[in-house]
């Protein structure tokens, strides 16, 4: 049977509430505005009781259905009578009904736009302000490095050097073949027109080792080894883990930041090297096979066209993306909040800092290359 | 009485393993309607296993567990979903979905399986949250209140259905006194009010013997149940020196006169 609330007035002033039906949560409720909209309409009601003998099943249901309206009558003075409800409700409700004296904090859901906007700017001073700390504690412990005070796991160093170097390899591979090949095709569109296709030996050497071996190990590593970075300090920092190192007196950024940094900036130069390489013999292996060039030629251009110069700012590239995307992977676990949903975030922004700030670099790079001629 | 009261659960044959690890073998016992169960044991012998298995997340090596009579595991898949709905679960952890506020934690069961209106589930989970003594806090999310709210938070939402059969998981564990107090006395409450049968795991000697009707101890020696009774009866009447060791803190050692002492 349906829940249903019917009204009764033994004496004036008094009004009875007779329940009836079933009350559990699984059932459909009456809604409660019944009760207050008839009391509404009866001002002289100074008492209420219950009459809750046709009720033949109850639950939260009903303890919610007269918790709000407890509270709602003792907002307006009117008396309840407890008398009359099955005792288990009548329990539950002077548990519910406990005066709790505690302070709640009070929680600011929506600020107006200006102060949001405002917010927003003082943030990013913040997080520049952040991300320079950061920078001083890193340097710090490398300095510490070098004078052989450091503390962190020489095992776990040489693991995360094999993970971001060695299992990198094949999707290192892949990409840098494939990009030597797209070269070396667009090249060979363009300069068949002037009938020097060998040219494009020149440009997939040069394109290679100048940048694009370093620009795409970059991106692969911000997001294969800087989202790792993020994603496994970040849960370090959600359980504790973080805060337990801090109170032994260990840095983390000495324990967990310095070698994750230490073993990308060695592992990025020498897999760029290995992505020129491939990529390399990726466009020599187009040019030779489908384009028709003849291979000993081809070499030959490509080792007259490539110059040391070119390596040097290629490793100077590779390196910079080394720390860039060590170090925003680290920044951004680090720094993450303490929930499932902080640690998307982190990982998300910690990629995409670190892929915005590579493309940046390189920008920068090549603009002082060119100032300085090289 | 107590013989006619119908077991809820009943455990046959049982056998607890992680892969080729034995945790517990061949456990037997029966949880009866009403009744708040006691699970105990030290530390690491396999009670969070084991309600793991109860709560239908874990299916056993060997062994049968049987609510009112029906073996959980012998079910299709919309049965046992069925079957695990009657359950409110508190684990040992809170495990909070901290993505959610308080509020939508215990709302969600509400919206899933209810027949309430939006406006009622809120005021059904304002009701759980004052039960719990959190009132104010609906709009706060797990990560902004402490260890202690959070556990009763998640206790909120595991009774949030008004289930039939509720499982907790070191209920007391990371509160103070008081605040355990009041949990033991809120799950006591519980029984009373709803009627729901509740088995407790812990190792809180307070606690076991403020609630429990009827307990179990498990012990990693022999990797099997020990003693069944009621906490007080344990205490008072058995002979076996671990279970007193275990009741009393290791600070009662003998055992009753005349018998030898083993161990
Ligand atoms: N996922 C797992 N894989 C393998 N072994 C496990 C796993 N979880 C627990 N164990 C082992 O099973 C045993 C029982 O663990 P369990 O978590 O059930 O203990 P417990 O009695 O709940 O302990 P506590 O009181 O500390 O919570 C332990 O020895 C533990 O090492
Ligand atoms: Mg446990």
């Amino acid at each position: 049977m349906l829940a249903k609330i019917s009204f009764e007035y033994p004496v004036t002033g008094t009004l009875r509430v007779k329940l009836s039906g079933n009350w559990q949560i699984h059932a459909a409720l009456p809604a409660e505005n019944e009760v207050i909209s008839e009391l509404a309409s009866h001002k002289e009601v100074t008492e209420i009781t219950f009459d809750a003998s046709g009720v033949d099943g109850w639950g939260s249901g009903l303890v919610s259905f007269l918790f709000h309206l407890i509270r709602d009558c003792e907002r307006k003075n009117i008396q309840v009578s407890h008398q009359g409800l099955p005792q288990g409700v009548e329990k539950l409700l002077t548990l519910a009904l406990r005066v709790h004296t505690r302070l709640i904090p009070q929680k600011v859901t929506h600020a107006p736009f200006l102060e949001r906007v405002g917010d927003k700017a003082l943030q990013v001073g913040a997080s520049a302000l952040t991300l320079l700390d950061f920078l001083g504690e890193l340097t710090v412990a490398f300095g510490r490095l070098i004078s052989g005070k450091a503390y962190f796991r020489r095992d776990e160093f040489i693991t995360i050097v094999q993970k971001c170097g060695a299992n990198a390899l094949w999707l290192v591979s892949l990409i840098s073949v494939l990009v030597g090949i797209i070269l070396a095709f667009i090249g060979a569109i363009q300069l068949k027109l002037f009938g020097a296709q060998i040219f494009v030996a020149d440009i997939v050497g040069i394109a290679m080792i100048r940048v694009m071996g370093a620009v795409m190990t970059g991106i692969i590593m911000s997001g294969r080894t800087g989202a790792s970075f993020a994603a496994e300090l970040g849960l370090m920092q959600v359980n504790e883990e973080i805060d337990a190192l801090k109170t032994l007196g260990i840095s983390p950024v000495e324990f967990l930041v310095m070698p994750r940094v230490l073993a990308l900036v060695i592992m990025m130069p020498l897999l760029t090297l290995y992505a020129d390489f491939m990529g390399i013999a990726g466009g020599f292996f187009i040019s030779t096979s489908v384009l028709d060039l003849n291979p000993v030629e081809y070499w030959q251009h490509t080792q007259s066209a490539v110059r040391l110069a070119n390596l040097w700012v290629g490793l100077t590239h590779s390196f910079v993306f080394g720390i860039i995307i060590a170090v925003s992977g680290c920044l951004r676990g680090i720094k993450c909040a303490r929930s499932a949903e902080a640690l998307g975030e982190a990982t998300t922004s910690a990629v995409v800092s670190a892929i915005t700030s590579i493309v940046i670099a390189t920008a920068i790079i090549t603009f002082i290359c060119q100032v300085l001629g090289v | 009485m107590e013989a006619n009261v119908k077991p809820v659960i009943t455990v046959r044959n049982l056998d607890l393993s992680y892969d080729d690890y034995a945790v517990m073998n061949n456990l037997n016992f029966s949880v009866k309607k009403g009744e708040i169960f006691i699970v105990m044991g030290g530390s690491g012998c396999g009670k969070s296993t084991l309600l793991k298995v109860l709560i239908g997340l874990k299916e056993p090596e060997k062994g049968e567990v049987l609510y009112d009579g029906i073996n959980f595991w012998e079910q299709d898949e919309p049965t046992q979903q069925k079957i695990m709905r009657r359950f409110g679960v508190l684990y040992q952890g809170g495990a909070l979905w901290s993505s959610f506020t308080l509020g939508e934690n215990i709302a969600l069961p509400l919206q899933l399986y209810s027949a309430l209106s939006p406006a009622q589930i809120k005021e059904v989970v304002e009701l759980k949250l004052a039960l719990v003594g959190l009132s104010g806090y609906a709009d706060f999310y797990p990560s902004e209140i402490s260890g202690g709210m959070c556990k009763r938070a998640a206790l909120a939402r595991a009774i949030a259905l008004d289930p039939d059969i509720i499982f907790f998981d070191e209920p007391s564990a990371g509160l103070d006194p008081l605040s355990a107090r009041m949990l033991d006395d809120l799950i006591l409450q519980l029984k009373d009010t709803l009627g729901a049968t509740i088995v407790v795991v812990t190792h809180e000697l307070a606690s076991i013997f403020a609630v429990g009707d009827n307990a179990a101890l498990l012990d990693t020696e022999t990797k099997s149940v020990i003693a069944i009774g009621s906490p007080k009866d344990l205490l008072a009447n058995s002979s076996d020196p671990r279970v007193i060791q275990f009741l009393t803190r290791g600070e009662r050692q003998a055992t009753p006169a005349g018998k030898e002492f083993k161990l």
